[in-house]
């Protein structure tokens, strides 16, 4: 390579390299502040961990906890005060079930949804087709309080059922899976009815396992969203704390006495986040790979 | 059994006419071979055979029931494809294993893991993997058997795709055009070993293709459809020595036949360029078009009255013929010739040949392209 080639590269490299750490900074400070001591944060002080002296903690001897109890490094205090203070892990496992059984049902209606409009040969075809595509349009705020009427009339206000049903008819996923299917050679479903199977068969059986780097790709999309959807919850989630999804659970260490201890704080944020970026390592090699169609030709 | 019969099938989509009221009769056993142009409707006659397709009018009957209104799934048809369509994500041997499956197993014991409970499910395991390991004897797929599609090359895809399609036992096979994505020498091979397997099988064949050759070396009777059309159903030979028209008689033959402009006088007696035939033709006092096949042509030494003369434009060695392509002096068309090596090498292109007919070789259509006969007389 010649000395012209590595200054163009590197420019490109630069660029990406300032990209990359406008975008990391933000979790940078998350991870720096749930290590520190309020002090260090207040006086922007410490670099990364801070000096991890061991001190008492004023906020915790004001909750009623015993000095001994309240005497520990920053880091300690924090992730520790952070679950004492919330239920953590109870907000976690509202956020799986919650976001699971939306993807859950999300695939089972998109799926069948996406085939017939991909595959099937019906009367009204398109119309139904350009209607999923008008759906796309609407924003959710615009039908917040409607739904929001409409789920308080069920009787559903502070229930799961309130989190997960208006979000169960995804027209994303019906638009994203159908085009994936619409590159699903025709003949492999002829194939599939030649051996016997039905309609649904085909659709769980031949479509499915071929879609899954489309799948993974809309679970990505799903799971996001509603991981970290503060607005629709905060809406029909009114009173009971056992059904705080994550962001809800954060709110928690606002206000009140201590309404800017930052570092147990952060250290929810932490211990929220996490997953997602554990789950999306996870994904994404079976994301890369995929099932492609080469078997097919 | 395996008897397929097709009467007056017709099929539109919307205002476009695919078929055209065509009556077939497959019989058991046979090798039959739906053969014609690309868009002539062989594949979507096969596929309302499948039952993939309905028809818009006629009847389908297999063994002698009307199947018009029964899906393809219970129809005990097996398909090939020319995608050969595997499922991408199973290995060889549950892409086998899927037909045998949907037809044993019922629906609990398809269900994952609870349906492992079911008492008679252990059997017919046992005797599905007996008959995917018979397959895949037989088509010399065994060490296949653990491979995913994607790493298999094209021939070996087609015998899986063959596979598939013989482990249920079917009362008849239906392939659409399965040797077109192979390359040319494995799909000669695939030719000799398809005729084999069909005769060890005994089952019915119904075999679509745009290839006239693979029609006229594999099947047991051929089936050519133009334009929606059934033209003609007969033998390979008799197809080949016997076309009923114009179209039939062009499409099948490789080098193409050559059509002569000629006339009939009012006794029937036929002539073309300065060649008469000795036999007389039924139609009298009409132009014809007289079909003479390029083996049915010599290249000679002679010059007399029934020879005629050309230039070769060009010269195409296949090692065991040349065929010579001929621009006959009236420059009317260009004609194939074929000549056999030892005699016509020192040919070259350029140079000026007769030609000589052998004789009661020739067939005679009308202006419409049917198919005239010659008087006995």
């Amino acid at each position: 390579m010649e000395a012209k080639q590595y200054i163009g590269e590197g420019w490109k490299h630069a660029i990406l390299i300032i990209g990359a750490i406008v975008v990391m900074l933000p979790f940078y400070m998350m991870v720096s502040m749930s290590l520190k001591s309020q002090q260090e944060i207040q006086s922007i002080s410490g670099g990364l961990i801070g000096a991890q002296e061991t001190q008492t903690f004023p906020v915790c001897v004001k909750t009623g906890y015993s000095e001994e109890t309240c005497t520990m490094k920053p880091y300690q205090y924090n992730y520790w005060f952070a679950f004492e203070k919330a239920p953590i892990p109870r907000y976690l496992m509202n956020g799986v079930i919650v976001t699971l059984s939306i993807f859950i049902i999300q695939v089972l209606v998109a799926l069948p949804c996406a085939y017939a409009l991909a595959k099937l040969r019906f009367y009204g075809r398109e119309f139904v087709f350009s209607m999923v595509l008008f759906c796309l349009l609407i924003p959710v705020h615009g039908i917040a309080l409607p739904l929001y009427v409409m789920l308080a009339q069920a009787g559903l206000v502070d229930t799961y059922s309130a989190l997960i049903l208006p979000w169960t008819i995804s027209v994303f996923g019906i638009f994203l899976m159908r085009q994936f299917f619409m590159t699903v050679p025709d003949e492999l479903i002829d194939a599939a009815r030649m051996d016997g199977m039905g309609e649904y068969a085909i659709v769980w059986k031949v479509m499915l396992p071929t879609a899954i780097p489309a799948l993974l790709a809309f679970a990505i999309f799903s799971v996001v969203a509603h991981w970290n959807d503060y607005f629709w919850p905060r809406m029909v989630i009114t009173g009971n704390r056992d059904l705080f999804t994550p962001p809800l659970g954060i709110r928690e260490f606002r206000g009140g006495i201590d309404s800017d201890e930052f570092g147990p704080m952060m250290a929810s944020i932490v211990t929220v986040t996490v997953p997602l970026i554990v789950a999306f390592i996870i994904a994404q090699k079976r994301f890369i790979e995929g099932i492609t169609l080469t078997g097919m030709k | 059994m395996g008897t397929i019969s097709l009467k007056n099938i017709s099929k539109s989509f919307g205002s476009t006419q695919v078929l055209n009221n065509l009556n077939v009769d497959i019989n058991d056993g046979e090798f039959l071979t739906l053969v014609g142009p690309s868009g002539c409707g062989k594949s979507t006659l096969l596929r309302i055979i499948a039952g993939l397709e309905q028809q818009t009018s006629g009847d389908v009957l297999i063994d002698n029931k009307n199947v018009n209104r029964v899906r393809a799934s219970e129809r005990d048809l097996a398909m090939v494809f020319q995608s050969y369509a595997l499922y991408p994500h199973l290995t060889v041997r549950r892409n086998l294993e899927t037909p045998l499956r949907l037809r044993d197993y019922n629906a609990f014991e398809r269900l994952p893991l609870i349906g492992n409970f079911s008492l008679s499910k252990k059997e017919k395991t046992e005797s599905i993997n007996r008959l995917v390991n018979k397959t895949s004897e037989t088509l010399k797929i065994s060490e296949l058997l653990d491979r995913k599609p994607g790493q298999l090359s094209g021939g070996q895809r087609q015998r899986v795709a063959l596979g598939r399609a013989m482990v249920r036992e079917p009362v008849a096979f239906l392939m659409d055009e399965p040797l077109s994505n192979l390359d040319a020498a494995l799909r000669v091979h695939m030719r000799s070993e398809l005729s084999e397997l069909h005769n060890s099988l005994k089952t019915t064949f119904v075999y679509v293709t745009h290839d006239q050759a693979e029609a006229l070396t594999m099947s047991s009777r051929m089936a050519v459809m133009i334009d929606g059309n059934l033209l003609q159903l007969d033998t390979p030979q008799e197809v080949y020595d016997n076309p009923s028209s114009l179209s039939v008689a062009q499409f099948v033959g490789s080098p193409k036949i050559n059509i002569f402009k000629g006339t009939a006088d009012s006794s029937g007696k036929v002539s073309f360029l300065n060649v008469n035939l000795k036999r007389k033709s039924s139609e009298s006092n009409t132009d014809l078009h007289i079909g003479i096949r390029p083996e049915h042509l010599e290249i000679t030494n002679e010059s007399n009255e029934n020879t005629f003369s050309g230039t070769v434009a060009y010269r195409e060695n296949l090692g065991s013929d040349i065929f010579f392509h001929v621009n006959i002096e009236d420059g009317s068309n260009k004609i194939i010739v074929r000549g056999l090596p030892q005699f016509t090498h020192q040919i070259s292109n350029g140079s000026n040949v007769n030609i000589k007919r052998v004789s009661d070789k020739a067939l005679l259509f009308n202006q419409a392209g049917m198919r005239v006969q010659f008087t006995n007389a």
